[in-house]
């Protein structure tokens, strides 16, 4: 078993674009993601997970420095303008490296 | 009045007073659901009981008139709002587009009064849901490239709505009255609870929307009350002309001048991600859904009866 340094990167955006969004970072080349309900306050306003049009969705996905940087890139490229979403990226210890790209 | 439309106004007043009242979401999703599906099974009875005749036309006539009522508001958005293109795009599709919960609660305003409906009328609400948001978007993206038009299409008509409205109206129709009576507990006798229910909710949500209503200016507040009655006009006109009772001129009406605020915000986020979410949002769910389920119901229920050349 490898241990090694890798990214999470974590977005935090509107659930109505949860589709499309998860097939963008495939994509990208990442081998996975997680997705979970969210709810909060920003810049957009009260997101609260309760009624679909207004919730919100955390999506985590671990990989490697250059797919995150792919990430980032194409999605406030695609998403920044028009959705509210942020995205921040971690560095975390994973086991089992050779899992994510 | 009718008390279901209290359990709203206890939503609202809950809301406002910032009470920690809030339904589960899998809650008020059931709830919905348990709505759709016993207005579609309704719908679905009553045809199979009394298939009525020349259906087609009546059906092509109300399909014409949700392309058309977007065609009408995108201007007024536009030049009496100076909206951008995407927002009074937005807003015509959803002012184009109907309300489920508005029609529930015309449904039970009905049953108070004792007046039939003719039994097309879920098969009508289904046809309006979708054009509207059709027409919303192609205003928005004239003169631009087609983009996702296919992933559009399968939100409005895989959107959960339409799934359960068509759903439980051929289950309705197949099963007829005599096969449906074992499911009449849960959807027909329980529909007043889960709509008093369901408008709890919704008085949360509407609260919760107080905020943006102050902020989003006059224009958005007058549109939300204007709007509704001369569509609600032009929705009891088209039922007397293609033979509906009052009780159905009455529905159709309030399918006019209902605002859609799930089907259409959720297609037009994606569909035109630049318009304003919260601009139509809050227009429909703020300001007109209060107003029709409060004022304008018993309006279009006067209106469909002076038509009709009754007393009023």
């Amino acid at each position: 078993m490898s241990n090694g340094n890798r990214k999470l990167v974590t977005i935090i955006t509107e659930a109505i674009i949860e589709t499309e969004l998860c097939a963008d970072i495939e994509e990208l080349g990442a081998s996975g993601y997680t997705v979970s309900n969210a709810r909060g306050s920003g810049s957009r306003g009260t997101r609260n997970a309760g009624w679909s049009a207004s919730s919100s969705i955390r999506i985590e996905v671990v990989c490697g420095e250059a797919i995150a940087a792919s990430i980032a890139r194409h999605v406030s490229d695609k998403y920044y303008d028009n959705y509210a979403m942020i995205l921040f990226e971690s560095d975390i210890k994973v086991i089992r490296a050779d899992k994510f790209a | 009045m009718d008390p279901v439309i209290w359990f709203f106004a206890l939503g609202v007043f809950a809301g406002l007073a910032r009470s920690d009242l809030r339904m589960p979401p899998a809650i008020y999703d059931l709830l919905s659901m348990l709505l759709l599906l016993a207005i579609g099974l309704k719908g679905g009875v009553e045809l199979a009981r009394a298939p009525s005749a020349g259906i087609l036309p009546q059906a092509l006539a109300v399909i014409a008139m949700g392309f058309t009522l977007p065609l009408f508001l995108y201007p007024i958005a536009r030049k009496l709002g100076r909206f951008e293109r995407a927002d009074a795009a937005s807003l015509a599709a959803h002012y184009g587009s109907v309300s489920v919960a508005t029609f529930a609660v015309g449904i039970a305003f009905l049953a108070d009064k004792n007046v039939s409906h003719d039994s097309q009328l879920p098969l009508f609400l289904v046809l309006l849901e979708v054009p509207a948001i059709i027409v919303g978007v192609m205003l928005a993206r004239r003169n631009q490239a087609a983009g996702q038009w296919g992933r559009l299409l399968h939100e409005v008509f895989m959107g959960k709505s339409i799934v359960l409205l068509v759903g439980g109206l051929l289950i309705g129709w197949v099963a007829g009255p005599i096969g449906i009576q074992p499911l009449e507990p849960l959807f027909f006798d329980l529909f007043k609870g889960v709509l008093a229910l369901f408008l709890l909710e919704m008085g949360l949500i509407a609260a919760s929307q107080t905020k943006a209503v102050r902020e989003s200016g006059l224009f958005i507040i007058a549109f939300g009350v204007l709007v509704p009655v001369p569509l609600a006009l032009i929705g009891a006109l088209l039922g007397w002309a293609i033979g509906l009772s009052v009780g159905g001129t009455t529905l159709l009406a309030v399918l006019a001048g209902s605002a859609s605020y799930i089907a259409a915000p959720a297609a037009i986020r994606i569909a035109v991600p630049e318009a304003n979410p919260s601009l139509s949002l809050t227009a429909s769910l703020g300001v007109t859904f209060p107003f029709n389920i409060f004022i304008g119901i018993p309006i279009y229920y006067h209106i469909a009866t002076v038509i009709h050349g009754g007393v009023g």
